[in-house]
């Protein structure tokens, strides 16, 4: 009853037994924040370093509250106010702390890797909250935590991906995920956003039709259109973006059947997704970011516990 | 091998300490039966449906434990993890935890600290079905006992339960 790996870098080196085991266990978690008292002393012996050289605010908070609840002790570090900027390197910065005895090290950082290198140069268990355009596997667990919830299972389900494939960490966990468990996996987004090897690589559905990616698929994970990317001639206009692309009610209601809206967040209203699907009884949004927490406590239990044997 | 309760001494005991419950608590309207993950389930299973047979299903307030978080031992292995269902406040109720076998007292260590996530209860008492007397590691006692026995650290008290195991015995094993 223990993961396959000491250290959650990516969905691509879980097992679909170690996939089970956070999703179960984070279904006993989700239970004790109903509780009135929704604390556990499961983790008090344990210090965790949370590190983040890129900006977050959800990821990082849903961390935190995780840690928080699993009542560990919590340490964060943001880059940009630290010595980073004086040019201090990765490995240094990690070991200064590491110096001060934490356990765990929950990172986000720039560059894809990042996290693969520091497990072979330090002790402590890493988890991954996000590296570069490579994995966000804590990101793809609480989306098919959500999904499992609210269908009830993964395999067999259809889910389709939809915007920017091509810089998206999540689009990528999320692949991983899915096929391992089973489900169908659809990109869906302009052909400009969309990795040209992408149906061989994974053996994924690759569609450029918003409509028929929606009338085709159970679940409709949504993300995130970065508005920094605007000014790389990737698509013409955030306009003709939410045109062709934009989620909204009346697409909704013109399908055949009745899908499920996930996103990432944070959402650029009215250019990925409209409020009105947004805020529609078909989303579940806002339990992504509820199960976000209770799926961050599973995987920061499962990794501190048992023996700690260093391999 | 040893047969410490029978399929018959066994349904006997059962239906006892439920009386005994029920003369205590008599309406069961403050009260709050626990039952402790995993293998207390069974036994607090049986309890419930006895009371059943004394006042109406619906006024008993039932919910289950899982520990597993509030062990002393988490570090040397985790274990899986149960569902805890307690749809209810049990603030300023009387709660009976209910387990199966009391040993060292750990496990019951472990509820009380897991109860204090859910509220303050107006007391708390402790059920069990078999006490291995002598064998505490914590100041804990049970206010109902099923059969007190004596043992040793190399022995083992197993319940069989109909539903699990096919048959309906407590057996004390070398």
């Amino acid at each position: 009853m223990q993961l396959s790996t000491k250290h959650l870098l990516g969905i691509k080196s879980l097992t679909t037994s170690d996939i089970q085991l956070i999703l179960d266990t984070a279904t006993q978690f989700k239970e004790v924040l109903q509780r009135p008292i929704k604390k556990v002393p499961t983790l008090r012996d344990v210090t965790i370093v949370n590190l983040f050289f890129e900006n977050s605010t959800r990821t990082r908070i849903s961390f935190e509250l995780a840690e928080k609840r699993l009542s560990a002790d919590t340490i964060n570090f943001t880059a940009s106010a630290s010595s980073v900027s004086k040019g201090e390197s990765l490995l240094d910065t990690v070991n200064n702390i590491l110096s001060m005895k934490v356990d765990m090290v929950v990172m986000r950082h720039s560059a894809s890797g990042a996290p693969h290198f520091l497990a072979q140069h330090i002790p402590a268990s890493i988890v991954n909250a996000g590296d570069g355009i490579n994995e966000h596997p804590t990101q793809a667990l609480l989306d098919a935590f959500s999904i499992r919830e609210k269908l009830g299972s993964l395999s067999g389900k259809k889910v389709a991906i939809i915007g920017d494939i091509m810089h998206s960490r999540v689009a990528l966990s999320n692949i991983y995920l899915l096929k391992k468990m089973g489900a169908e996996v659809m990109v869906a987004g302009p052909p400009t956003l969309i990795p040209v090897f992408i149906k061989e690589a994974f053996d994924v559905q690759v569609e450029y039709n918003l409509k028929k990616a929606l009338e085709w698929c159970d679940v409709a994970n949504v993300l995130r259109i970065q508005l920094e990317r605007q000014n790389q001639v990737l698509f013409s206009s955030l306009r003709e973006y939410s045109q062709a692309y934009g989620v909204n009610k009346n697409l909704l209601d013109s399908l055949s059947k009745e899908i499920v809206i996930m996103h990432p967040g944070p959402i650029n209203r009215g250019v990925e997704l409209s409020s009105d699907a947004a805020d529609s009884k078909q989303s579940i949004i806002l339990q992504q970011v509820e199960n976000g927490v209770a799926v961050r406590m599973a995987v920061l239990y499962l990794l501190a516990g048992g023996k700690a044997e260093n391999n | 091998m040893k047969t410490i309760l029978n399929e018959q001494q066994l349904a006997i005991t059962i239906q006892r300490l439920s009386n005994q419950l029920f003369e205590n608590h008599l309406d069961l309207k403050d009260t709050v039966l626990i039952g402790i993950q995993p293998r207390g389930i069974y036994f607090s299973d049986r309890i419930v449906k006895e009371l059943g047979k004394q006042i109406e299903s619906k006024k008993i307030h039932y919910g289950k434990l899982d520990i597993t978080f509030y062990r002393d031992d988490v570090r040397q292995g985790l274990h899986t993890l149960n569902q805890t269902d307690i749809p209810f406040s049990i603030e300023n109720k009387n709660v009976v935890l209910i387990d199966d076998v009391l040993y060292t007292g750990r496990t019951i260590r472990a509820a009380l600290d897991a109860l204090l996530g859910f509220g303050r209860p107006a007391k708390v008492e402790l059920c069990v079905l078999i006490d291995r007397r002598f064998s505490r590691q914590l100041p804990i006692q049970p206010d109902y006992v099923g059969k007190a026995i004596d043992s040793i650290i190399s022995q083992k008290v197993k319940v069989f339960w109909k539903e699990k195991d096919g048959k309906e015995e407590v057996m004390l094993i070398e």
